[in-house]
């Protein structure tokens, strides 16, 4: 064994153990910001499993998107909404874990027999190192044009759909009504509701 | 280009010569570049902290330090001390886990960029295909050590002072990304290397500050913004939030944040200087020198020179960018956060995408002058 197996094989099996060992804290731990930030370590993990796999590209777009987006945009989630609400206590809860662990168990049984009984068809051509982002762009622009296009057009779709829900005119002169229902809320003038079949109100 | 100094090949022929195998003399190799760039980088944070005391008096009409060391160079050595020697306080409420780790969350990426820092021809750490792009994703790391200090400290101000650097950080991201994929597109290479050799024909005149001259200005600006210099430095903005994030820690803690500061300020100039000023070409091209005066671009004194200039004409550059940072510290006030976010999203942004599809549209008419 040469000095780059042996840290391939290291590193590897660091890798895993950081990648099942932080998805089960995402879900098994009881504190959300925990979660997340454990989240974040997994999509890091994973990130350096591609780095083994001569992904570079890859490895870096998923620490771009993965941590630096869409984890940090969960935790403004978490830290903005402050709800302090202790859950209140499921009676027979023990039913609902136990009932979730063994669709767990059974999935991954089912997937570990599949991997196992399947006979892989192992690639044998030459991995491409550098040139993968040329490669990754070239593909992007000509065989999968169409799911690309397509991906960009439903972000724009969900970001238009954001602008639409956050885009609110708060009254800051009149006092709520309720105030003590919504301690969180400000008043907001009313909006007249797009409608979804196109008709319009003033003829 | 001629075949620069190789000191990794040299130096494994050495070993081999000495009767050591191959792949062990690479093992010996492997650390010794990372090793010095650590030192180098931990070193320029002594610079950089002189530098910034010494020019923030000479802007006020002080003198700055003066006792540690001659003209007050051990100062910053001096505060080092200081901050390992105090002692190590865990508010007592805080979450002790995300308060240790948020620092290092904030100093380990800013360190790993320096992998693709390069200072010569062969004078780089690793010259990886994705190259400038993989800064870009590990600066995408810092916020959530942000965010973790912020959240873990306990303490309103340390939270608001988090949100905003996060924000910060995560809305400069995108103008700076798009301003170095318009140089990426000129050179055809996400590589530091490839990036620089486009720059090196013309001598000064080849830089990419002639080519990107909207495209330099918003990396500048988003850089700036990235390390939290002066006039964006929203997350401390003293008068509004203590010190922000950082306003719960002491001792070595605090040092890290100090620290990451001013070598991200330091990587961000010599990022600066390799996209737009020519990394560590010389204003006149060294091989155009050498032709003229004979000389081939194999001899080995020229090689030792031409590395000796590259490191310099690097370190230079950079260190210039980071007297201009400080003198802007001094000339521009602080931005409001509502100023902020408004030049970002509602400038930059726009700004930075018409740049870029101008580059496409001058890379497909000139290809001479654009990398074709």
């Amino acid at each position: 064994m040469t000095l780059a197996e042996g840290v391939q094989l290291v590193s590897f099996g660091l890798l895993a153990i950081m990648v099942i060992g932080t998805a089960l804290g995402v879900v098994l731990l009881p504190n959300i910001v925990y979660s997340a930030f454990l989240l974040g370590g997994v999509f890091i993990s994973i990130a350096g499993l591609y780095v083994l796999l001569n992904a570079g590209f890859v490895a870096a777009a998923q620490i771009l998107i993965y941590v630096g987006a869409v984890n940090i945009l969960i935790l403004f989630g978490i830290m903005l909404v402050n709800k302090n609400q202790p859950f209140s206590p499921v009676r027979r809860g023990w039913i609902r874990l136990f009932a979730t662990g063994g669709v767990c168990l059974g999935l991954f049984a089912l997937l570990a027999t599949v991997v196992f009984g399947t006979s892989w068809q192992i690639s044998s051509a030459v991995p491409a190192g550098d040139q993968a982002t040329v490669l990754i762009g070239i593909h992007l622009f000509t065989d999968f044009l169409l799911p690309f296009e397509l991906a960009s057009i439903l972000l724009l779709m969900a970001m238009i759909g954001d602008i639409v829900l956050a885009r609110r005119e708060i009254l800051t002169d009149e006092t709520p009504a309720d105030a003590v229902s919504d301690a969180l809320t400000l008043p907001e003038r009313p909006r007249e509701l797009v409608s979804a079949t196109g008709e319009t109100t003033e003829d | 280009m001629g075949q620069g100094i190789d000191l990794q090949r040299s130096f494994v022929e050495l070993l081999t010569q000495l009767g050591l195998p191959s792949g062990a003399a690479r093992a010996i190799w492997l650390p010794l570049p990372m090793t010095l760039i650590l030192i180098a980088a931990t070193v320029s944070i002594f610079v950089t902290v002189w530098l910034e005391r010494k020019i923030s008096a000479a802007a006020q009409q002080r003198i700055g330090p003066e006792y540690a060391g001659p003209l007050g160079t051990l100062q910053a050595a001096a505060d080092g001390i200081k901050l390992l020697f105090k002692e190590d306080i865990v508010p007592s409420k805080a979450d002790p886990i995300l308060f240790t780790l948020g620092p290092a969350l904030v100093v380990i990426p800013v360190f790993l960029s320096y992998l693709i820092v390069p200072f010569g021809q062969n004078m780089v750490i690793t010259d990886i295909g994705v190259g400038i792009f993989l800064w870009i994703a590990l600066s995408s790391i810092t916020p959530i050590g942000l965010l973790m200090s912020g959240y873990s400290s306990n303490n309103k101000y340390s939270l608001l002072g988090g949100l905003r650097a996060a924000a910060q950080s995560i809305s400069y991201e995108i103008p700076l990304a798009l301003s170095v994929l318009a140089i990426v597109m000129m050179s055809n290479s996400l590589s530091t290397i490839d990036i620089v050799e486009q720059q090196a024909q013309y001598g000064i005149l080849g830089w990419n500050v002639w080519r990107q001259p909207v495209g330099f200005l918003i990396f500048w600006v988003a850089a700036l913004a990235e390390c939290e210099r002066l006039p964006f430095d929203l997350p401390e903005a003293e008068e509004e939030l203590v010190a922000g994030y950082q306003t719960e820690y002491t001792g070595m803690k605090f040092g890290l944040f100090y620290v990451g500061s001013y070598v991200n300020l330091v990587l961000s100039a010599l990022i600066f200087s390799v996209l737009y000023l020519g990394g560590w070409e010389f204003p006149v091209s060294v091989s155009w020198l050498a032709s003229l005066l004979n000389v081939s671009e194999t001899t080995p004194w020229l090689q030792v020179i031409t590395a000796a200039i590259g490191i310099m004409m690097t370190v230079i550059k950079a260190y210039l960018l980071v007297f201009l940072a400080v003198l802007l510290r001094w000339t521009v006030p602080r931005v409001r956060i509502d100023q902020l976010l408004d030049l970002g999203w509602k400038f930059l942004l726009p700004v930075s995408l018409v740049n870029l599809l101008l580059t496409a549209a001058l890379k497909i008419t000139f290809p001479v002058a654009f990398g074709g």
